[in-house]
């Protein structure tokens, strides 16, 4: 009898350590996975003309911490702009309403986040609020064309001309 | 002579039939089953957590060294979370199995043939497809997914381990870009393969046990085809899951 019982609780506990590590993984590790218990804290939102590839559980910080996340992106089809909605842990309550907010990216090739600067405002931003000043994306290849337009232009203006003044443009 | 090895996949086949067949009434005695995932599962979970803690350790160091010349080793976690996930976690996983557990569900099944037993069951008419080698294969099937799970998660501890509390990887930044780049799919993928190699691996071994030669030297022979065909079937079944799941 003894040794049947050892067998069963072992694997019985083998079968339900298996389980929890299945669900960790189906449930935790995907952002976008399947989400149990509501996150505390408040939404806000904010509109951007382009948030590059920010996306539902991308983080939310402020002077590089991190203080909620993004919840929810959506499309604005009245003025064509983006929506993210962001959720602020509840103990960061103490956010100026009119602070802004830019996408930015997590080192040269991380993924987006979005920052919060503090503004000057004594009020603070509630349940439901806008952030009204934003800053958009910086698309890398919308860069670096501009940067290959001036090129050009600057290059049709004549190659002598170009080579002449190329020194004096460094300088400034 | 040529056709033995193809004679030799037509058994497999037909057994593997024979063995499906079979596998509904074994679920009845359930008891069976339990005592086979035990033997299969529980007895390797030592090994599957050590190495999977090594394997992630390793993953670690040498993610963090390739991605630190990038300037990107935040990205450490999704590169560890992936590789365990979709590649590392099944294919290790079903190697160890197959050293593990594959080799004594053969060196057993053929100790039985060897020794007659599964000879007196038939005389008996007791079905030894269903009562000796379907709750054995049953085992193995379940055992393996969970394993695989227990071997990913020690695998990402491994590598939380040595990225952040040895080299410094930023641990918010470890589990946010985690958390953001692998998908559900991620994880379903290395789901389905865990569980295909578990069907392999299971069958190769019961099948190599009930159909080795009744001598010592038969038993021993049969145990080290068991090692050496569910490793390579492992391999083969990986890449071609991979090309499937990459070109959908």
């Amino acid at each position: 009898m003894k040794p049947q019982r050892s067998l069963e609780v072992g694997t019985g506990l083998f079968v339900l350590l298996g389980f929890a590590a299945l669900f960790f993984l189906t449930t935790q590790l995907p952002g976008s996975g399947l989400q149990f218990g509501a996150d505390s804290g408040y939404r806000v939102t904010a509109k951007f003309d382009n948030i590059g590839d920010l996306k539902a559980g991308s983080p939310v910080s402020m002077a590089g911490v991190r203080i909620g996340r993004v919840e929810a992106v959506s499309f604005d089809a009245n003025d064509y702009r983006a929506v993210a909605t962001l959720r602020i842990d509840p103990q960061f309550d103490r956010i100026p309403d009119d602070s802004d907010a830019s996408v930015q990216t997590q080192g040269l090739l991380g993924g987006k986040y979005i920052g919060i600067g503090p503004g000057g405002s004594d009020t603070f931003l509630k349940d439901g609020g806008q952030i009204e000043f934003t800053q958009s994306a910086i698309v890398l290849e919308s860069l670096v064309n501009k940067f290959f337009a001036n090129f050009a232009s600057k290059g049709s203006e004549g190659a002598a001309e170009a080579t002449a003044s190329g020194s004096s443009e460094e300088g400034k | 002579m040529m056709l033995a090895p193809v004679q030799r996949i037509g058994r497999v086949g037909v057994f593997l039939g024979r063995l499906l067949l079979q596998c509904g009434p074994a679920l009845l005695r359930p008891r069976a089953v339990v005592h086979q995932v035990f033997n299969a599962g529980a007895r390797s979970l030592i090994i599957i957590m050590l190495c999977g803690l090594f394997v992630g350790m390793v993953l670690g160091l040498q993610g963090f060294d390739l991605l630190q010349r990038f300037g990107s080793e935040d990205a450490l976690g999704v590169a560890a979370a992936l590789g365990l996930l979709k590649e590392l976690g099944p294919v290790v996983t079903a190697l160890l199995f197959a050293g593990r557990a594959g080799t004594s569900l053969t060196s057993e099944i053929g100790l039985m043939r060897a020794t007659d037993q599964l000879t007196a069951m038939e005389i008996m008419a007791v079905d030894p497809l269903r009562h000796v080698v379907a709750p054995r294969f049953l085992g193995g099937l379940i055992a393996m997914p969970l394993l695989v799970a227990i071997f990913n998660l020690v695998g990402l501890f491994g590598a939380q381990l040595i990225g952040v509390q040895l080299l410094g990887v930023d641990p918010g930044a470890f589990w946010s870009q985690m958390q953001s780049a692998v998908e559900l799919d991620d994880v379903v993928e290395g789901i389905v393969k865990s569980l295909c190699f578990g069907v392999a691996c299971s069958l190769i071994a019961v099948f190599e046990g009930y159909n080795a030669e009744p001598t010592a030297a038969g038993v021993g022979l049969a145990t080290t085809r068991t090692v050496v065909i569910s490793s390579v079937l492992t391999l083969l079944i990986d890449y071609m899951l991979t090309a499937a799941f990459l070109g959908r």
